[in-house]
């Protein structure tokens, strides 16, 4: 029997609705991603990313992609974490995400942590392109491993362009068969939860934020443009999650 | 080190191997490109990009200078003229490093071995100074790095080439999280040990 993964897109555009409030044209998920409309709050939209299967498994190949238009606000959160697992077909997952903030308009992408499981294999990409005045609060969070688990294999690329210039262009590769030193203390030094959120945001060009320093395992850092970045390991998920949140508070609204 | 992350040779050889296949592969692919050519302005934008901690930066900027008014008074040229002129604080490093190449007449595996090799080496030394580590123990980790390092210049040479055909996208983009987290503790240190 020949097992192939599983393709699956999702498709969210977010516009305004011309009454103060944003409107959700496009709202589309298939197999593994399902998108829910949840109560949002003033001008801004609400979705969900609920998984309706388990995955991404070996061989699947998964795409977000999501457009928010001009004065549109929107935030994006998923219901629980996304679980590599191995899988039946051969070959590593692929998770792309692709999103797209017009000028004025907003995007909170705030999904919950990525799981890299024992003997999973997970390529996962985020492509954000930004207008000049577009504002984005973007949260990736990985966790090696389940309780007491060797990580699968996972690599994540995070690249973030402000009116088509690269602003930030990040890689890591971590878990069995990564380049060495990957656990090493350059890198991630035995933990186990790292995350990064990015803030972008047009009055950064006037006021920019000063770098700052939250213990050993994170740092606010503003960025050769209009953003900051926050990057953070932690043992856990629940003490990285709690890093990055008192990061994004320090930044204020 | 005062983190306690590296205590010894092992832990030396952990961290550089680190280092190496993180900020070493994107420095060996930006001097193998500057090497072959690539718009140096775009490889320094690049480099940015790859680089978040500001200290970093601001320390890549440095260096990047120090070895510019080098390579000038050794090898002329109007290309490194041109670099000096556009940064005047200073273009980052491994930029630098391949325009240097180019104008010493070497070619981009030169290049990315030096700028590989460098990743490596200040860690080395430093560890050397600090920790007291025994010279000969910091070259042995070196040696047993060599092939590793060959693989990271020869991946980088080949990086740099798909950058001439298709633009600096193509760069490696490898982070380390604790590079950059520690080099901003080492920043707000009301005493710093270097600058780099």
């Amino acid at each position: 029997m020949i097992v192939s993964g599983v393709r699956a897109t999702a498709r969210i555009v977010a516009r305004e609705d011309g009454r103060g409030g944003t409107a959700l044209p496009v709202l589309e998920g298939d197999g593994p991603l399902a998108l829910r409309r949840t109560r949002g709050s003033g001008s801004e939209a609400r979705v969900m990313l609920v998984g309706a299967m388990s995955g991404p498994l070996g061989g699947d190949h998964f795409t977000v992609e999501t457009d928010v238009q001009a004065g549109a606000r929107l935030r994006v959160g998923s219901a629980a974490a996304t679980i590599a697992l191995p899988g039946q077909a051969k070959g590593e997952a692929r998770y792309d995400v692709r999103l797209t903030v017009a000028d004025g308009a907003e995007l909170h992408w705030l999904p919950e942590q990525l799981i890299s499981a024992g003997g999973s294999e997970l390529c996962v990409t985020t492509h954000v392109d930004l207008g000049a005045t577009s504002r984005l609060v973007l949260r990736e969070e990985q966790v090696l491993g389940r309780v007491r688990e060797e990580p699968g294999r996972l690599s994540s690329r995070l690249v973030v362009r402000v009116a088509g210039r690269t602003l930030l262009d990040q890689e890591l590769a971590c878990g069995p068969g990564a380049p060495g030193g990957w656990d090493g203390p350059a890198v991630l030094a035995g933990h186990r939860a790292v995350g990064q959120v990015i803030v972008v945001r047009p009055e950064f060009v006037a006021e920019p934020v000063a770098a700052q320093v939250l213990g050993e395992g994170a740092a606010v850092m503003p960025l050769a443009g209009p953003a900051v970045l926050v990057t953070a390991v932690a043992a856990d998920a629940l003490l990285l999650r709690r890093v990055l949140d008192e990061a994004l508070e320090s930044l204020g609204p | 080190m005062k983190a306690g992350r590296i205590t010894g040779a092992a832990s030396l050889e952990d961290f550089c191997r680190g280092r190496l296949h993180t900020a070493g592969r994107v420095a060996a692919a930006l001097a193998a490109a500057a090497a072959l050519g690539v718009d140096p302005v775009e490889l320094d934008a690049a480099a940015d990009a790859r680089t978040p901690s500001p200290a970093l930066r601001v320390a890549a900027r440095k260096l990047g200078r120090q070895l510019m008014r080098a390579a000038r008074a050794t090898w002329p040229s109007g290309e490194l003229d041109a670099l000096a002129r556009e940064f005047p604080k200073g273009a980052h490093q491994p930029v630098v490093l391949g325009l240097a190449a180019r104008a010493a007449g070497l070619g981009a595996e030169d290049a990315a071995h030096c700028a590989a090799y460098e990743s490596v080496s200040g860690p080395a030394s430093a560890t050397v100074r600090l920790l007291s580590l025994d010279p000969f123990d910091a070259t042995a980790v070196l040696a047993r790095l060599a092939p590793e390092l060959d693989r990271v210049a020869d991946q980088a040479v080949e990086a740099a080439r798909e950058v001439v055909d298709t633009g600096v996208d193509a760069l490696p983009a490898a982070s380390a999280p604790l590079l950059e987290i520690s080099a901003e503790v080492h920043a707000a240190w009301p005493v710093r040990l270097f600058a780099s």
